[in-house]
């Protein structure tokens, strides 16, 4: 039958290329993930290795081709559970499909990392759908503590939406961190790496925010990003990214602190991520290269 | 058959009886017939039990009557199962109501009056709700949130809650309620009946990850419960988990993706119109996660599903013709 000769074709096509990014098979780098797959070959958050695959490659080829990121010290993050804490940017978040693609591609083992996915993008079509199959879980605490024990390798952005739609006139300049992920360390006795991205703010340049509208709509935010308009404007500016892993953080204490007692741990977290950061920005010596 | 039934019955009543409302559902004549085997069962259903092993007693009554207590009167129980819930969505919310809740807390009345040991309840996972923001595995202690968006199964929380107050009002009885997560085989239920259905319209863009388990796990979660010592809530699942478009691909059958918009407007229609069994708001359980966590059923209560999910989903099929 066509169809299927079809399939097969852009399954092969899909093969081809991935090996050609990976430098070995999919399935091989795969089975040295380690994940806890049920007998149907995904796992209970709805991860289905056959079908990350192509979002996989497309995701693959933006790291290396498209932002030609730069990963630096990712041998910091250590085997089994962690944490990373990165800073968020950039309207639509790529910062965390390239930080998963690094872990993926760079990372040895390689890891699939887990990010914590906004309530509100779980109730779209396809949006959710997509984010289940490769990997992705509802942005709960419960999922998170569940992902932990299991030894994963969850990724969370602290600023939340304040972050991925700060305006440019804001950028690289954190936004406040929230408690929750140091709750969580320290009850899952987590060690957290700092992962500060650099080349996210610069891909959609926002402007404005428009709260009003974005109330209407029932959306986090909607940023006014005057390159939409121009033709080409909607794929985002090819920045250089740029990846800094810091050293793993460890932190003990009672989960049943106060949030004060774990402001001082969160500012300590955010405050190195912001250093990561200065430095990184320091040494780029361009945007796009 | 009448209450007069059980004086007349020749059934020997030697020993403790578990007691089976709703003894003539798929469920409750699969649980009687595994159940009677072991020890005496007393049925009570409104309707009748044509097929009924001989050893069994059937009180024809309406939970809701007095005469239900003649039953209780009249034997001595060791277990009360309440599997005669009402579902049906077409019943009205009076019905609900009355059946669920107030038929319900009789029940409870005559277990503290009598002393009943242990009370087992099948609820469902239903009471969670299936909502954008739940965690993937929602545990026993999870709110019970399914009224929220679908108000028509208040009642069900309702019967949760009174039979969770039984925890603490009656410490003396072992209550045990059960959530299973979707139930399939041969039973009329909305999960059965919709997997039955050819082609299987699901939501475009969605495709939720589900629990289920066969009507026949459900049979030995049950059994498990009536096992002295147990107490407490328990979410019952069966097999490992399973995309809808996997459960579908089992089953063979043909997949329609239609946008939300449409479904629930088409649905919404042909529901006021008596074209579909299927309330409107069902429809977020093919749209939105609500997973159990069964840790606690498989360590505390002993019930460990055997069977496979091929086994669990093609089971719907059995019995049709």
């Amino acid at each position: 039958m066509a169809p299927v000769g079809l399939s097969q074709a852009v399954d092969d096509a899909v093969e081809a290329g991935l090996r050609r990014i990976l430098g070995e098979s999919f399935d091989s780098k795969m089975a040295r993930v380690p994940l806890t797959l049920g007998p149907t070959g995904i796992d209970a958050f709805g991860l289905d290795p056959h079908w990350a695959r192509y979002l996989f490659l497309t995701v693959a080829l933006l790291h290396r081709k498209y932002f030609r990121t730069e990963v630096h010290g990712i041998d910091n993050v250590p085997t089994g559970r962690v944490l990373l804490v990165a800073n968020h940017a950039g309207q639509l978040p790529l910062d965390g499909a390239l930080i998963a693609a690094a872990m993926f591609m760079d990372a040895e083992p390689p890891r699939i990392v887990r990010a914590m996915v906004e309530k509100w993008a779980v109730g779209l079509p396809f949006v959710s759908m997509l984010f289940a199959r490769v990997g992705q879980v509802t942005g709960v605490p419960e999922n998170a503590t569940r992902l932990l024990q299991q030894g994963e390798a969850l990724l969370v952005f602290p600023e939340g939406v304040r972050g991925v739609a700060k305006t440019f006139e804001h950028r690289y300049q954190l936004a406040d961190f929230g408690s929750g992920f140091m709750r969580l360390a320290i009850e899952t006795e987590t060690p957290i790496v700092p992962v500060a991205v650099v080349g996210a703010e610069e891909q959609y340049i926002s402007v404005a925010n428009f709260d009003a509208l974005a109330k209407v709509l029932g959306m986090p935010a909607f940023p006014i990003v005057p390159q939409l308009l121009v033709p080409g404007g909607q794929l985002p500016l090819p920045t250089r990214y740029r990846l800094w892993f810091g050293e793993p953080m460890r932190f003990v204490g009672d989960i049943d602190d106060d949030d004060a007692v774990l402001e001082e741990k969160v500012w300590l977290v955010r405050q190195t991520v912001q250093a990561m950061l200065t430095k990184a920005l320091a040494e780029r010596k361009h945007v796009f290269w | 058959m009448t209450m007069d039934a059980i004086e007349t019955s020749d059934a020997p009543l030697s020993g403790e009886a578990v007691l089976i409302t709703g003894i003539c559902g798929r469920l409750g004549k699969q649980l009687a017939r595994m159940l009677h085997r072991k020890g005496p069962v007393v049925g009570v259903d409104r309707r009748a039990f044509p097929d009924k092993p001989r050893d069994i007693v059937h009180a024809q009554v309406d939970i809701r009557r007095k005469k239900l207590k003649d039953v209780f009167r009249g034997t001595n129980i060791r277990a009360v199962v309440h599997l005669g819930v009402l579902h049906d969505p077409r019943a009205s919310a009076a019905d609900h109501h009355s059946w669920n809740v107030a038929g319900f807390a009789k029940l409870l009345e005559y277990v503290a009056q009598f002393r009943v040991p242990k009370l087992v309840l099948l609820s469902s996972a239903n009471v969670y709700g299936p909502q954008s923001s739940n965690p993937q595995f929602l545990t026993e202690d999870a709110p019970l949130l399914g009224g929220q968006n679908f108000s028509d199964i208040r009642d069900l929380i309702e019967l949760d809650m009174l039979a969770q107050s039984f925890f603490w009002k009656l410490p003396e009885t072992e209550t045990v309620i059960l959530r299973p997560v979707h139930i399939l085989g041969t039973v009329h239920n909305a999960p059965s009946n919709f997997l039955r259905k050819d082609p299987i319209v699901t939501i475009l863009g969605f495709d939720p990850m589900m629990q289920v388990v066969q009507q026949s796990e459900v049979v030995s979660a049950i059994e498990c419960a009536l096992r002295r010592g147990v107490r407490g809530t328990f979410n019952v699942a069966g097999p490992e988990p399973a995309s809808l478009s996997r459960l579908i691909k089992i089953l063979g059958r043909q997949k329609i993706s239609v946008p939300y918009g449409v479904t629930r407007a088409v649905l919404s229609r042909m529901w006021s119109w008596r074209l579909t069994s299927f309330p409107p708001p069902e429809i977020d359980h093919i749209r939105y996660v609500c997973m159990v966590d069964d840790r606690r059923s498989r360590q505390e209560l002993g019930f460990t599903p055997t069977m496979s999910l091929e086994a669990t989903v093609l089971s719907v099929d059995e019995g049709r013709w």
